[in-house]
């Protein structure tokens, strides 16, 4: 058995004249959390496609457990399961019976289904939903459902899309202990995210820009590159604060984190004290400043995505 | 002043479904003021009834000194509106939108030219004008929408989770052009799931199971959540979890990023007893720290005291 579950290599998908995935190269390891980011149109949907071998590549390839998804993408699905942002639910079907259609679909043997349906329902929760119909769901219990439907064949490979698209921060933590409880029972999960504090619970992330692979690392290596050029200012008024320290020279970039600004400066740094200097001289009252860790925000916009904030 | 927005016992039900249930509040002028909840919670409905698009039930809304249940025709011309789902037509070119939505709002000759340049300049798509809207990344089409929602310079605009699946750098992007619209006196009313959006309005009106539970600003309601919260670093977060929430003294335990935030009912020993848990459990512990709670610390706080056991 090999230890890779995911080679992309050189993976390249064009629309018409755009490249959408750019010779995209890159290793998942068996059992790994790993997470894919990027701005909108940077190609991280497309990327999720071809590895589910629901698109095929313009040129390159990814091999899913040693199996080409170009050559034979049939023998690579049932070992897959591939989330899609509106995932094919049906709304006037139940929860039993959404789920019931995803194993006959995938030839889920009778003697199998009581154990794996109820583990289902165990760690999602629907149990007591099971005859509701799936368009009577809140949106959180949809993408669970979703879920279920997906991992009812028990598939080595889990590639989600933005699972928590438009759900709320309850659910939201729902899903991810789902999804932490797949990984802690051996299962390998690619997903894709807008929210940071996901991307910071994967093994390893995979930053996509404009369709290239731009950084590819651990949360932790990935925020150890803007150490020493980070800092944290808590002010008694938080956006006169950002905006003064925008103007100020040696000041990269200044956000809002929070209440707090999250600033990040040049490289070699500015002596901080003169830029503290300068946001006291402009009359913003500082209540607490001093070198922070960057967030992955702050290396997601450090890795310059089309739109700089202003 | 007449503030922006008034509410009253405002209700709505669908059928015997309540999905607005006796909501009370006011919105300032200028205010930026946000809408939390979980799915489901009513926040959407809330949002229809004030823009004239859904009858309530029972209560008062005035809107701009508009009675919602009247003619909601001069109301319109006093309001934005934008969806999650915005209504741009992706065979049109970005000017085309514009033109389509000044020609619905009655903004015409000198005054649509000088509009639709400040809308182009505002949502930074001067040089995309002539670009079909299908082919603009999400981020830009949101910046578009907004832009159309208020070519007619509404008093007041109500946005139902802009932000949705937008990448965090459009996202902060889009809030500072909300600034922008309410430094300039446009009241916003804006719902999110988004806690570090919630961070950015003057006020949050917190909503759950169709009422309001919470109404204050960012930090009004972090201060309100008075039980002691811990961040805790370990080497396998996700398992440490249920190691320390069947511990008497932790109320919840949830990952926050790679952290664990940890919520107690009482601090004496915190630190020993967490350390000891997690030994117990095989795991190295890194920092335990008291912390400030975020918003979604609040957030999560309150709705489950709001909800009968496990239901949340």
């Amino acid at each position: 058995m090999t230890a890779t579950a995911i080679r992309a290599r050189a993976l390249t998908r064009a629309f018409g004249e755009t490249r959408a995935v750019d010779g995209v190269s890159f290793d998942v390891e068996r059992g790994e959390l790993f997470g894919l980011v990027g701005p909108d149109g940077a190609g991280k949907t497309t990327t999720l496609r071809m590895l589910a071998g629901v698109m095929r590549p313009s040129s390159g390839d990814a091999e899913v457990f040693g199996e080409s998804v170009v050559a034979d993408p049939a023998r690579v699905q049932p070992r897959l399961a591939y989330v899609a942002q509106r995932f094919g639910l049906y709304g006037d079907l139940t929860v039993r019976e959404n789920i019931t259609f995803y194993a006959d679909l995938y030839g889920v043997a009778d003697a199998d289904r009581p154990a794996r349906f109820a583990r289902l329902y165990e760690f999602s929760g629907l149990g007591p939903f099971e005859h509701r119909l799936a368009a009577a769901l809140s949106g959180g219990m949809k993408q669970k459902l979703a879920l279920c439907a997906a991992l009812v064949h028990a598939p080595e490979l889990l590639i989600l899309d933005e699972p928590t698209f438009g759900v709320d921060p309850i659910s939201r933590r729902d899903l991810w202990l789902i999804i932490h409880e797949m990984v802690a029972g051996g299962m390998t999960v690619f997903v894709s995210t807008a929210y940071m504090d996901e991307a910071e619970r994967c093994d390893r992330l995979a930053m996509l820009h404009e369709g290239s692979l731009v950084a590819i690392d651990t949360p932790a290596a990935l925020q150890a590159r803007l150490a020493g050029r980070l800092y944290r200012v808590r002010a008694d008024d938080p956006r006169a604060a950002r905006d003064r320290l925008r103007t100020t020279p040696g000041v990269v970039r200044a956000n809002l984190f929070g209440d707090a600004v999250h600033v990040t400066v040049a490289d070699p740094p500015p002596p901080w004290d003169r830029v503290i200097r300068h946001l006291t001289d402009g009359g913003v009252s500082v209540l607490e400043e001093g070198p922070a860790d960057a967030s992955l925000e702050d290396i997601f916009m450090d890795l310059g995505p089309t739109e700089p904030a202003r | 002043m007449t503030p922006a927005v008034d509410v009253r016992g405002l209700s709505r039900a669908f059928g015997s479904f309540v999905a607005v249930d006796a909501v009370t509040f006011r919105v300032e002028r200028g205010e930026i003021f946000g809408f939390l909840g979980p799915n489901g919670a009513g926040k959407t409905t809330t949002i229809k009834m004030l823009a004239g698009l859904l009858a309530p039930t029972s209560g008062l809304a005035t809107v701009a000194g508009y009675d919602v249940t009247g003619d909601t025709g001069p109301l319109k011309q006093r309001i934005g509106y934008m969806s999650q789902l915005f209504s741009l037509y992706a065979d049109l070119t970005v000017t085309e939108n514009i033109r389509l939505f000044a020609g619905l709002y009655g903004v015409r000759g000198e005054r649509f030219d000088a509009r639709r340049d400040w809308v182009l300049e505002m949502a930074g798509l001067d040089a995309q004008r002539d670009r079909l809207t299908g082919e603009l990344p999400l981020g830009w089409k949101q910046r578009l929408a907004l832009g159309c929602a208020v070519l007619h310079e509404p008093e007041i605009l109500f946005l139902d989770e802009p932000t949705s699946g937008v990448d965090p750098v459009s996202r902060r992007r889009f809030w500072d052009l909300i600034d922008r619209l309410a430094v300039a006196g446009t009241t916003i009313l804006v719902s999110t799931h988004y806690m570090e959006e919630a961070e950015y309005c003057h006020r949050l009106a917190l909503m759950h199971q169709a009422q309001l539970i919470a109404l204050d600003t960012p930090a009004g309601l972090r201060a309100s959540m008075d039980a002691p919260l811990y961040r805790v670093t370990t080497d396998a977060p996700a398992q440490a979890v249920p190691a320390l929430r069947v511990l008497p003294v932790v109320a919840d335990a949830a990952m926050f990023g790679r952290a664990l935030h940890v919520t107690l009912h009482d601090e004496r020993n915190a630190e020993r007893l967490i350390r000891t848990a997690l030994g117990d459990a095989g795991q190295a512990c890194g920092e335990v720290t008291r912390i400030r709670p975020s918003l979604e610390d609040v957030f999560v706080h309150l709705v489950r005291a709001h909800a009968p056991a496990g239901a949340a």
